[in-house]
């Protein structure tokens, strides 16, 4: 996966020193993202997954923040730079748009003069030059009238078209990398298919890589190419899509997928759910972060099992100790039970991945 | 916006009359507030204070003499046999020869309005740098010091303070008079040096408020700093200065507004009391203080009406200054 590479994320720790002790928010986090690829990480709030988007723009840096490991991008290490260095990367090779576009503009100024401030800060054109790429832009993302709604506030947008504004002035800049975080969640069901159909045809038109961060199983299933399943600071599995929704590795994956709700699927009583809280990023569980909840752990569990290919295809990466084998009859078992995907019959039709768009995991 | 504005100052109309309405009756049903015996002097005979009773028409009933009044501040009542001279006629000062109120009143003004707006401008200057960089270094030792440093000068009370300033700075008296030439305000001549000689009461006015605005700027800066958009505003690459001056300080400015409007209103209304006091400076709240030693219930009350209308009139400047600064509020 590192073949190519345009961002390359190697064992990154931030670790943040707060009152109640030292919170390890990530823990040793490795990926990569290959140019116009989409990776999506997904994982439960807290897992990680917005700190360590936020550390490869250098958001999280801090005085009580802790930050090792590298962020290889463009030849450079984001982790090591200076901060004016990361101010010509942010808005500009890399960019991200937000979780919540109701607070994510600032109310104060008018929607066009924030893109403006967005490209006048990278690029040496003139004001009113600036303006006409950010009214070009705003038709771009489908805000109609264009021309009108530049001199708008961002109070008088829809949602919707706050996160439509929000990917306009992320692509400002003609970035390498859109960093998505979460941008769906605050949205209705219709207004999130239409901003996700959106992202991916950006994405097409901008050659750009995307890392969508979700919680939403049926968001990754829309748009990713690659998947990353993050738990309490730590990668769990990734590889390709395929591989994690047909072939899991991971009880704690085996339990994400078996918690959708799915229209192919007989009506179940209850839906299977993993049972228990996320651990505390402050004092983490000895060994492998899901042991207090994983139904399959056993005594080697608590040493920390390192993310590396085990049961699964070349490229597909995962932390469990369990032996392949074992995982496989585990997972068969409990496929009848949570609706999981027999491999047999996934490998003997690769048809459409499941689709629970706008489901919720 | 100027239907807005034209409500707010009918309404403030209807305000201040019912704010005259309370201090009139007030001095009205107080046991010592004859008055006619105040007017007429110590020896007066019950002749005398009944002949002046009659001369000024307190011998009506008190309904009648407030109407009079109210017609008299708000509208071109004219009654020479009440020697009432309307508009604005605010009654004269039975202490200070029959002068009218209103000339007493606005010949005190400059006094305090120079005051007010040097400690403004002084307490603005440093309240606003002050806390926005104990915002941005929080928790850092400079942080810690300006913190505490604030809190001293919340803690000293403005005669205290004026006092020891006095002590320390002031001509002639002063151990280390820093200020060569600041004589009085009453001698002083000209603007340059009416304000030369302001500069210890700016300074002491300013300080403790400088403090609370300081402190208040640093909140306000935090709060701010930790919204989304301006973790968007850094996400867009902007330079850690423009994110903090046009983002954050943008917004964790306008409350400070809000606050700054009423604090000059109130000021300005008189509660520069203190500070007018220790520096004898002749002052609305100088005489204000005179006037209730004297129970110049005419004075008083005039004062406490032009107090109500800086009040009102900064209230509404805070409202229509809100507008401007926020546009979620201009179309509501």
């Amino acid at each position: 996966m590192t073949n190519g590479a345009l961002l390359s994320v190697e064992d990154l720790r931030v670790h943040f020193d707060t009152d109640d002790g030292v919170v390890k928010a990530v823990d040793g986090v490795s990926f990569a993202v290959e140019k116009g690829r989409t990776l999506g990480i997904v994982g439960e709030s807290g897992s990680g997954k917005s700190v360590t988007n936020l550390t490869i723009l250098g958001l999280t840096r801090a005085p009580n923040a802790e930050i090792s490991g590298s962020i290889m991008f463009e030849g450079a290490d984001l982790n090591d730079v200076e901060s004016d260095a990361l101010e010509r990367v942010r808005g500009n090779e890399i960019a991200m748009i937000f979780q919540d576009p109701l607070t994510s503009l600032h109310p104060f100024y008018k929607v066009g003069k924030q893109l403006v401030e967005a490209i006048l800060v990278h690029q040496d054109v003139g004001e009113n030059q600036a303006r006409g790429r950010a009214v070009e832009l705003l038709g771009l993302v489908g805000i109609p009238d264009p021309e009108r709604r530049i001199d708008e506030y961002p109070h008088e947008f829809s949602g919707g078209m706050r996160q439509r504004a929000m990917i306009a002035m992320a692509l400002t800049n003609d970035p390498k990398l859109l960093i998505a975080d979460e941008p769906t969640t605050a949205l209705d069901v219709t207004t999130q298919a239409q901003i996700l159909k959106l992202i991916e045809r950006l994405q097409a038109e901008f050659q750009m890589a995307v890392i969508m961060i979700t919680h939403d199983l049926g968001v990754i299933a829309e748009v990713a190419d690659d998947v990353l399943v993050m738990y309490a600071g730590r990668v769990l599995e990734s590889g390709t899509l395929d591989q994690i929704f047909y072939d899991p590795q991971h009880p704690y994956t085996w339990g994400l997928l078996g918690s959708l709700t799915r229209i192919d699927r007989p009506r179940l009583s209850r839906l299977a759910q993993i049972t228990g809280q996320p651990p505390s990023l402050i004092v983490t569980p000895e060994g492998c972060h899901f042991r207090p909840r994983c139904p399959h752990a056993f005594d080697r569990c608590t040493e920390v099992p390192a993310l590396e290919v085990r049961g699964g295809e070349p490229g597909h990466a995962d932390r469990c100790w369990l032996p392949p084998a074992q995982k496989h009859a585990l997972r068969v078992v409990e496929s009848g039970e949570i609706g999981l995907e027999a491999p047999a019959a996934a490998a003997a039709a690769p048809g459409p991945v499941p689709d629970a768009a706008g489901t919720g995991a | 916006m100027l239907r807005y504005i034209t409500r707010r100052l009918i309404a403030a109309v209807f305000l201040l009359v019912l704010v005259t309405a309370v201090v009139f009756f007030m001095f009205n049903v107080l046991p010592t507030g004859d008055p006619a015996a105040l007017r007429a002097g110590k020896n007066a005979s019950p002749q005398q204070i009944e002949l002046i009773r009659e001369s000024y028409c307190l011998d009506d009933s008190t309904l009648q003499r407030f109407a009079r009044y109210v017609a008299g501040v708000f509208t071109p009542y004219q009654n020479e046999e009440c020697g009432v001279d309307g508009p604005f006629d605010f009654g004269t000062s039975i202490f200070q020869n029959n002068e009218p109120v209103g000339e007493i009143i606005f010949d005190r003004l400059p006094a305090t309005i120079y005051l007010v707006a040097g400690a403004v401008v002084l307490w603005i200057a440093i309240a606003i740098p002050v806390g926005v960089i104990s915002a941005v270094k929080r928790r850092s030792l400079l942080d810690r010091t300006t913190m505490i440093t604030t809190l001293t000068f919340i803690s000293a009370p403005v005669f205290w303070l004026g006092l020891v300033a006095l002590y320390l700075f002031a001509q002639d008296i002063g151990v280390i008079p820093i200020f060569p030439g600041s004589g009085s305000y009453n001698t002083a001549s000209g603007l340059l040096a009416k304000g030369w000689s302001l500069f210890l009461p700016w300074v002491v006015l300013a300080l403790a408020t400088a403090a609370i605005y300081a402190r208040y700027v640093r909140s306000q800066m935090i709060d701010v700093m930790s919204e989304d958009y301006i973790r968007t505003a850094r996400a867009k690459g902007l330079p850690e200065s423009t994110v903090i001056r046009r983002h954050a300080l943008r917004s964790a400015i306008t409350p400070v507004v809000t606050l700054l409007g009423l604090d000059v209103g109130v000021l300005l209304a008189g509660n520069a009391i203190l500070t007018e006091s220790v520096f004898n400076i002749p002052g609305v709240g100088k005489e204000l203080v005179t006037a209730i030693g004297q129970s110049d219930y005419a004075l008083i009350q005039g004062i406490v009406l032009f107090g109500a209308f800086f009040i009102i009139i900064f209230n509404l400047i805070v409202d229509i200054a809100y507008a401007y600064l926020d546009p979620r509020v201009r179309y509501q």
